[in-house]
């Protein structure tokens, strides 16, 4: 994908710089005249749409930090200071909460489009594993930055996820203790949590631009499935791609103001606008949404070590991702087996979701159990299997067939009857 | 280096050098983030917090108080005879942890229980005279405690952590 560069240097200062530092002309090759496959559909934008979120909470948090104070017994005022003093503070800080949710809504979005057309698969390995790095760097963000309003679920969600660790065999105590730098959750736990909070979203960007670049290495999946055989099969990334990117944007903005401005205490919890107290527990704790899945499979597991065992699993198992299935087709369109089974896991892991939310007890449990079984078969069991006794429909011989049909005379009629099924 | 190593089989003067800076530079890693590790112990502002002093005098029989010690809320409860009663008539042998209810409390000062209030599974503050056992109950994830603060049922692999303390008079703890 990294052919000989199309780009020409209009003025004397571009050619001036080319010499020395060819930005513009990487900038050029990457984003104007990089090609694209040209069956793309909506499901792609959302790799531009998570490098809007980023920037957008980078932003609005850079901002947020010039009016919070990183202290127990300030932090808590300092967010409501923001809310109610700071010109505009309401919105930066509407912006910066929700905008964690509309982030994970996205990067769900995305990971699954990569699970559906088999984006992870070769030689796509490495961009799918650093996609997954970036994930848990998202993951960790998000939750460091939940503490810092310091509120009554900032602080147990706080205790709940550092005591993840102390049950590590041997060694689990010392590195709770590291983490809190105390006996418990306090200011030292709020002071490094914070800190880490404004560096991880830098690691992040630093990964995405790996991430990036691997893409352009391998080139975009499409959803075929089929790589590229020629430039008829290619359009170049500007206007095409950037179009279309930008108009998803702009829906995926008008989603985000709706939250913003209508419904901006939606995702959260009203337990946070609780002061932090250390000596009551709410009754009923639970991270945000998007970590919710992985909650309810900690909670599933009757035992300390093997509940954080599977939750930690259920993260680590997508990094394998690329060797469990092993069918050599992508995209499932051409995998009826595959399809189905796509389907229940998305499913179960709405499910998990959902009991993540629920108290842990009684059917919920059990109901947690079944799915989180279901969820390690779906990748251990599942998709090794289908691999092997699935017969895939034939796929077309091109991207451009797929579109245009076969080339069976000299005028090709646009969606011909034996284009493979859209969806 | 390669060429050296074919050439003879004893090893070089570079070899040596090699080795030696490379433990060098090992060792001089290891000490420059060694600071950078310690930094996240627990500081000498933390650690001065690790003892505080209780009235017990107004605690009541079948009640309990809490006090923060280093942080985290410390459970003293004055049980009662019923209380006492359950807690030494189970079978060590049904216990997840087992752990006498002797073990539990200071020589004949049986109806002085003294907890860490933090269940020993996610750090949860566990509600008191609650749960199947009537000792405490953990509402995050279930774990139910009896009235010697020994986990019974429930996800917790630990009873109630007991902290160092000691009878300072027949009216006053000190914890820590």
């Amino acid at each position: 994908m990294s052919g000989h560069s199309s780009y020409i240097p209009k003025s004397g200062i571009e050619r001036w710089l080319d010499v020395r530092l060819p930005v513009v002309r990487m900038m050029h090759d990457q984003f104007v005249s990089f090609p694209t496959p040209k069956n793309l559909n909506y499901w792609w934008t959302f790799g531009g749409i998570l490098m809007l979120c980023l920037v957008t909470q980078i932003i609005s948090g850079i901002v947020l930090v010039m009016h919070y104070t990183p202290h127990t017994s300030l932090a808590f005022a300092s967010v409501e200071h923001i809310m109610r003093n700071v010109e505009y503070g309401w919105l930066i800080r509407y912006i910066h909460q929700n905008g964690a949710s509309m982030f994970f809504i996205a990067v769900y979005i995305h990971i699954f489009r990569g699970m559906y057309y088999g984006s992870y698969k070769e030689p796509r390995e490495v961009l799918w594993i650093l996609g997954v790095i970036i994930f848990l760097l998202m993951m960790a963000t998000a939750f460091m930055g939940y503490v810092l309003p310091w509120g009554q679920m900032s602080f147990w969600g706080a205790t709940v996820i550092t005591n993840l660790f102390s049950a590590i065999p041997i060694v689990g105590n010392t590195i709770t203790s590291l983490l809190w730098g105390g006996f418990s959750v306090d200011n030292p736990t709020l002071n490094r949590l914070f800190s880490l909070h404004y560096l991880l979203p830098f690691m992040i960007l630093g990964v995405v631009i790996l991430h990036v670049w691997a893409l352009h290495v391998s080139g975009q999946n499409n959803p075929t499935g089929v790589e590229p055989k020629s430039s008829k099969d290619m359009v170049p990334f500007t206007p095409y791609a950037t179009v279309k990117d930008g108009f998803a944007m702009v829906c995926f903005i008008t989603l985000f103001a709706y939250f913003v401005f209508f419904n901006p205490g939606y995702l959260g919890h009203p337990d946070n606008y609780i002061p932090a107290n250390p000596l009551v527990t709410p009754a009923h704790i639970v991270p945000e949404w998007y970590l919710l899945p992985f909650y309810a499979i900690l909670r599933a597991i009757p035992d300390k070590l093997g509940g954080v065992i599977a939750m930690v699993g259920a993260i680590a198992i997508l990094f394998f991702l690329p060797w469990l299935d092993r069918s050599k087709v992508k995209s499932a369109r051409y995998r009826p087996l595959f399809k189905q089974a796509f389907w229940v896991f998305a499913v179960v892991c709405v499910g998990l979701g959902y009991l993540g939310a629920m108290p842990a007890e009684g059917l919920y449990v059990t109901m947690a159990q079944i799915l989180t079984f279901y969820y390690f078969a779906h990748f251990l069991i599942i998709l090794p299997l289908i691999g092997v006794f699935e017969t895939p429909k034939p796929l077309p011989a091109s991207i451009s067939e797929s579109v245009l049909g076969p080339k069976t005379g000299a005028s090709t009629t646009a969606g011909a009857p034996a284009a493979p099924e859209r969806n | 280096m390669a060429e050296n190593a074919s050439t003879s089989p004893e090893p070089t003067r570079r070899d040596f050098l090699y080795l030696a800076t490379g433990a060098t530079a090992g060792v001089a890693g290891i000490g420059a983030v060694w600071p950078f590790v310690a930094q996240l112990q627990p500081d000498a502002s933390q650690l001065a917090l690790a003892s505080v002093e209780v009235n017990i005098t107004s605690i009541q029989r079948g009640q309990a108080i809490t006090v923060m010690w280093r942080g985290r809320p410390v459970f003293v409860r004055h049980r009662t005879e019923e209380e006492i009663t359950a807690a030494r008539g189970v079978q060590l042998s049904q216990l997840p942890d087992p752990q006498s209810d002797d073990a539990r409390h200071k020589a004949n000062r049986g109806q002085w229980l003294v907890l860490v209030g933090v269940c020993t599974h996610l750090g949860c503050v566990p509600i008191g005279t609650a749960g199947d056992f009537k000792g405490w109950f953990c509402p995050c994830h279930g774990s139910h405690y009896d009235t010697s603060g020994r986990i019974r049922r429930g996800p917790a692999p630990r009873n109630l952590e007991i902290p160092p303390y000691e009878f300072v008079s027949d009216t006053s703890i000190r914890i820590g």
